[in-house]
């Protein structure tokens, strides 16, 4: 089939798994073992001064997150192509399958036991959508693209998954699956006006939606737009969050010599506000490297969607880029008050499986994407060919 | 080829979103580096402030409380250990199994276990609950060897006040108690749970001095409260050690001899200096009962006792003086120009005034008296006559001289000043004007007139040192860091007395104990150099009936203890060279028979022992004293 492809490229684009391995994007890598390296330095200081029992089990999870990533990298991007819409609905199944777990007596659930991991439908969907999109746009031709039917289809593809989500209730997932999707949305070209008609829809539905909340979540906006209100009760965390923060001042207080952190008063330090720790310890030059770095991460990514000749990879390059943006956006913003409390983890830092997991998956989509990016896909799939 | 153009203009388009897309993530992330920046450097002082008031607690160290000394530095009030088990609810898998097992060594009521339960449950799990106060040294060793079968039991040693002497230093000491709401000023030592503070007596009084200055010990602790560590100590300073002038040996004696009577106060002073050598009230009562906490059983039992032992007598008992107070008229009918020996009465055993009879306590009269003479027998007539010459307004000036009518300001809570009428006095509080009678009974300190033993004492003491201005103290000094510092005292001031009126008064008092027809002969000491001179006293408490006078017969055993007569005794000794002052009052003693030979035990004893003249402690510096910080 390759011989009756178009193509303007200076190189063969079909490579061996040699040349995979030698065009694999080692800077790109030695970038995200770096985040997870200083993840890894901040959950041994969260422990006290200990591996267990955070920093051992992690540094396992991204071992295997390593392997994933390679071999999600390796693996041909027609492949991905091929089976993104399959991945979809199996990760809207499982969505569905918590939801039907949680109505029949199992008490509100986020997660499916699989012994070895406690799999997130939700952390999933984020990658799934994000495929999903990217495949859908890169059969709708420029033209189409104007045209409000063809919108249909994706808008029912995020706002399927996004409602499981806000059922669990997820309100921080939901928002990145919609913003995440609003990105390749808007990178694929729909129209500007259009967007800012679902902002001007959304912002209107804020008072009804108001009435959904439940009552933690309507807090949890009530103390971000007044944190002084109830430091000790509700506001606590954000409180404790932000003395942290700021204590740390320019140098911070030293490796493991946190107080806020190792006194508890800071909440959840080795997972959603494991930021806190860093700054607090590492100061703002701490913050402002581990920032560096995400944004580094971000550029290459960039760089790989801009760089990939086909639209499937270039979406999906971009989209899983603003994903990654998205969680360390939402992450710093909310523990230094910015956004409301929404339970965002730090990608690659944060304790957690699934996160680790789907994050590296990410990554190595984005690889793959790089490997292959002089690949010809036809607009109408691989199968046209 | 169109497929390659159209995915030309697709990266075409592609590209422009992505970079509108890029400029909104750079903006975002430089939102978050601007807050960042805000945070950690514009408000960084804020939230250092903040982190470290989250880790450090501040806790006050109680002060050791100044101990109480005599005048030779033996021991009136110290501290004690005091030991109390206590529960620590994370430390014990059973609470309850861990008190039923303290209960089998010390005893635990139902009200012990509730409160217990209440306070564990309130406190967090591993801040310890006090089970029992105040263990016995038997107590706390079984527990100690216990202490295997009692999981999250431990002893805990704190500091309680102790008085060796026990009930017969109650008075001057006091006692100390817990805050009280209305006693919180603010300072945070008193809201410390346990702080005692002085309720009476020279704890109260001294009670500032006696404070010390709080330690504070810096605590690291974590979010739930739990100590990590002690960052910084800072022990504080204890409180002064408070010197009394008291010896300790004369005050039990004195308070000993005055048991003999059912309610009765006792004064002795030293004349040269003021000093307060021993202040018995009796009866008295155990200050520690009060440090340890009163049963509702035993303060009832306290305050409706009719001998009233909670008061000290001898600062806030009011008495009429009765004949005690004739050197008082004496001097006066002097300083008007009545002579001692010129001018005479004559008694027939009473005197009559309008249509009034005033009668002198011999039924018989006493025939020609002067004023020695006067003074000796006692003779009412004889002072009835010289004070109607001179008026009352003249008996009250000298009174007040001498120390009566006023508080003499002892450095102890509580004193009062008695009653000394005057013309205008009366007119102000009773509203009527005074009757040419009511001197008379003044003259032999009766009616209106009231006084305290101290006040006695402060009296006898004016008149002993030749009509030096005595001034009563209890404290003399205070040891602070083990330097002794004494308080200043200036000379005694002269009251502008006449030496040969003195003289007289001198003489009138050496009658009555050394002449075989002097009041009190009886009760003099026999003891060569030890003599003493002194003055009865009888107050009544009600008048005496004329049917009673008729039927000669009103003996003071017959009738109900509460309208039996005062009993006074003022003395002085040595006679020839005066030291040491003392004041006698025996509350519904009968008469001066029964304080009499009280007052001259204690003088006896004085002079055995005299404490004014043995080396008490020396003092490295003298301040002055307002350095006191008396608050009273």
């Amino acid at each position: 089939m390759n011989q009756r492809v178009h193509y303007l490229g200076r190189h063969n684009p079909e490579i061996t798994l040699g040349q995979k391995i030698w065009q694999l994007n080692w800077g790109m890598i030695v970038l995200i073992c770096l985040i997870a390296a200083i993840g890894l330095g901040m959950l041994y200081s969260a422990a006290n001064g200990n591996f267990d029992p955070w920093a051992s089990r992690q540094a396992i999870r991204f071992g295997v997150g390593l392997v994933v990533m390679l071999v999600v990298a390796l693996v041909d991007i027609r492949i991905w192509f091929r089976f993104s819409y399959l991945f979809y609905i199996g990760a809207l199944l499982l969505l569905v399958g918590v939801e039907v777990m949680g109505s029949i007596g199992m008490g509100a659930q986020r997660w499916i036991d699989l012994k070895f991991i406690q799999l997130q439908p939700s952390e999933l969907m984020k990658v799934a959508i994000i495929f999903a999109l990217a495949r859908y746009f890169h059969g709708v031709s420029q033209e189409d693209i104007g045209r409000i039917t063809f919108l249909f289809i994706p808008l029912v593809m995020v706002l399927a998954p996004s409602v499981l989500v806000l059922r669990q209730p997820d309100l921080g997932t939901t928002g990145m699956l919609v913003m995440a999707s609003g990105a390749v949305f808007f990178c694929a070209g729909v129209r500007l006006w259009k967007f800012a008609l679902v902002l001007a829809a959304g912002l209107a539905a804020i008072p009804i939606g108001w009435q959904f909340l439940h009552g933690y979540q309507k807090n949890r906006v009530l103390i971000f737009l007044n944190p002084e209100q109830d430091p000790l009760g509700t506001g606590y965390h954000i409180h404790q969050s932000k003395i942290a923060f700021g204590s740390g001042g320019v140098f911070g207080k030293g490796f493991l010599q946190g107080s806020q952190s190792h006194l508890n008063f800071l909440p959840e330090k080795q997972t959603d506000f494991i930021f806190t720790m860093l700054a607090e310890e590492f100061g703002m030059v701490g913050g402002l490297v581990l920032l560096g770095l995400y944004i580094l991460l971000m550029v290459y990514g960039l760089a790989i969607s801009l760089r990939s000749r086909n639209q499937f990879g270039r979406l999906l390059a971009i989209g899983l880029t603003f994903n990654l943006f998205l969680y360390v956006f939402i992450n710093i913003a909310m523990i230094m008050g910015l956004v409301p409390v929404v339970g965002v983890p730090l990608p690659l830092i944060s304790y957690g499986g699934t996160v680790m997991l789907t994050v590296m998956m990410g990554l190595g989509l984005v690889m793959s994407v790089w490997l292959h990016r002089d690949i010809k896909i036809s607009r109408h799939g691989v199968h046209d060919e | 080829m169109p497929m390659v153009h159209e995915d030309q203009d697709r990266h075409k388009g592609f590209t422009r979103r992505v970079l509108m897309l890029t400029c909104g993530k750079a903006a975002l992330l430089s939102a978050l580096v601007a807050r960042m920046y805000y945070l950690q450097v514009v408000e960084a002082e804020k939230y250092k402030t903040l982190a470290e008031d989250n880790r450090v607690n501040l806790r006050l160290l109680p002060p050791r409380r100044g101990k109480i000394l005599d005048r030779f530095g033996q021991e009136l009030a110290t501290n004690q250990q005091n030991f109390r088990v206590v529960v620590v609810r994370e430390q014990t898998p059973d609470l309850v199994a861990t008190l039923d097992a303290l209960s089998k060594l010390i005893k635990l009521s139902e009200h012990d276990y509730k409160r217990i339960l209440r306070d564990v449950k309130r406190k967090r799990a591993f801040v310890p609950v006090t089970v029992k106060d105040n263990l016995s040294w038997n107590q706390v060793s079984s527990i100690e060897v216990n202490s295997a079968d009692l999981p999250g039991a431990s002893i805990e040693v704190g500091e309680t006040r102790f008085y060796p002497y026990g009930a017969d230093f109650a008075h001057i000491l006091g006692y100390v108690a817990s805050v009280s709401e209305k006693e919180l000023t603010g300072d945070p030592l008193l809201e410390l749970p346990g702080f005692r503070i002085g309720k009476s007596g020279v704890e109260k009084y001294h009670d500032n001095d006696m404070r010390g200055q709080a330690g504070t010990s810096e605590f690291e602790v974590n979010a739930y409260g739990r100590v990590i560590r002690e960052l910084a100590r800072n022990e504080g300073g204890s409180g002064r050690e408070m010197i009394l002038t008291v010896d300790a040996g004369l005050q039990t004696f004195v308070q000993q001899r005055l048991m003999s009577e059912q309610s009765a106060a006792s004064v002795v002073l030293d004349i040269k200096t003021g000093d307060v050598l021993a202040m018995g009230s009796v009866p008295s009562y155990d200050p520690s009962a009060f440090n340890l906490g009163l049963s509702s059983k035993q303060w009832n039992k306290l305050i409706n006792n009719q001998f009233t032992p909670l008061t000290n007598k001898a600062i806030a008992g009011t008495y009429a003086p009765g004949s005690t107070f004739k050197m008082v008229v004496a001097l006066a009918a002097m300083k008007e120009g009545i002579g001692a020996t010129s001018h005479t009465a004559f008694c027939p055993g009473f005197m009559k005034l309008g249509n009034a009879r005033f009668h002198c306590w011999k039924r018989g009269g006493h025939g020609h008296v002067n004023m020695i003479e006067g003074l000796q027998h006692s003779c009412d007539v004889y002072f009835y006559d010289v004070s109607r010459r001179i008026g009352v307004d003249k008996i009250a000036e000298m009174a007040n001289k001498l120390g009566l009518g006023n508080r003499v300001n002892i450095d102890l809570p509580g004193e009062r000043s008695g009653v000394i009428p005057t013309k205008a006095w009366k007119l102000a509080n009773i509203g009527e004007p005074w009757q040419g009678g009511e001197t008379l009974i003044t003259s032999i300190g009766q009616g209106f007139v009231l006084t305290t033993p101290l006040q006695l004492a402060v009296m006898v003491s004016r008149i002993a040192a030749g009509g030096k201005k005595v001034i009563p103290r209890i404290t003399r000094g205070y040891r602070e860091n083990g330097k002794a510092f004494a308080y200043e005292q200036n000379e005694f001031e002269d009251l502008g007395i006449p030496q040969e009126h003195m003289r007289t008064i001198f003489q009138g008092m050496d009658a009555v104990s050394n002449n075989p027809r002097g009041t009190a002969y009886k009760y003099r000491i026999r003891e060569e150099g030890w003599e003493l001179a002194g003055k009865t006293g009888t107050a009544q408490v009600r008048r005496i009936t004329l049917a009673e006078r008729q039927a000669g017969i009103f003996k003071n055993e017959d009738l109900p203890w509460r309208r039996r007569d005062h009993g006074l005794f003022v003395a002085y000794a040595p006679v020839d060279n005066p030291r040491y002052a003392c004041a006698v009052v025996v509350e519904h003693g009968g008469g001066s028979k029964s304080a009499a030979p009280i007052a001259r035990d204690i003088l006896r004893e004085t002079q055995r022992r005299d404490p004014a003249r043995t080396s008490a402690i020396s003092f490295d510096a003298k301040v002055d004293v307002k350095n006191a910080s008396g608050d009273s």
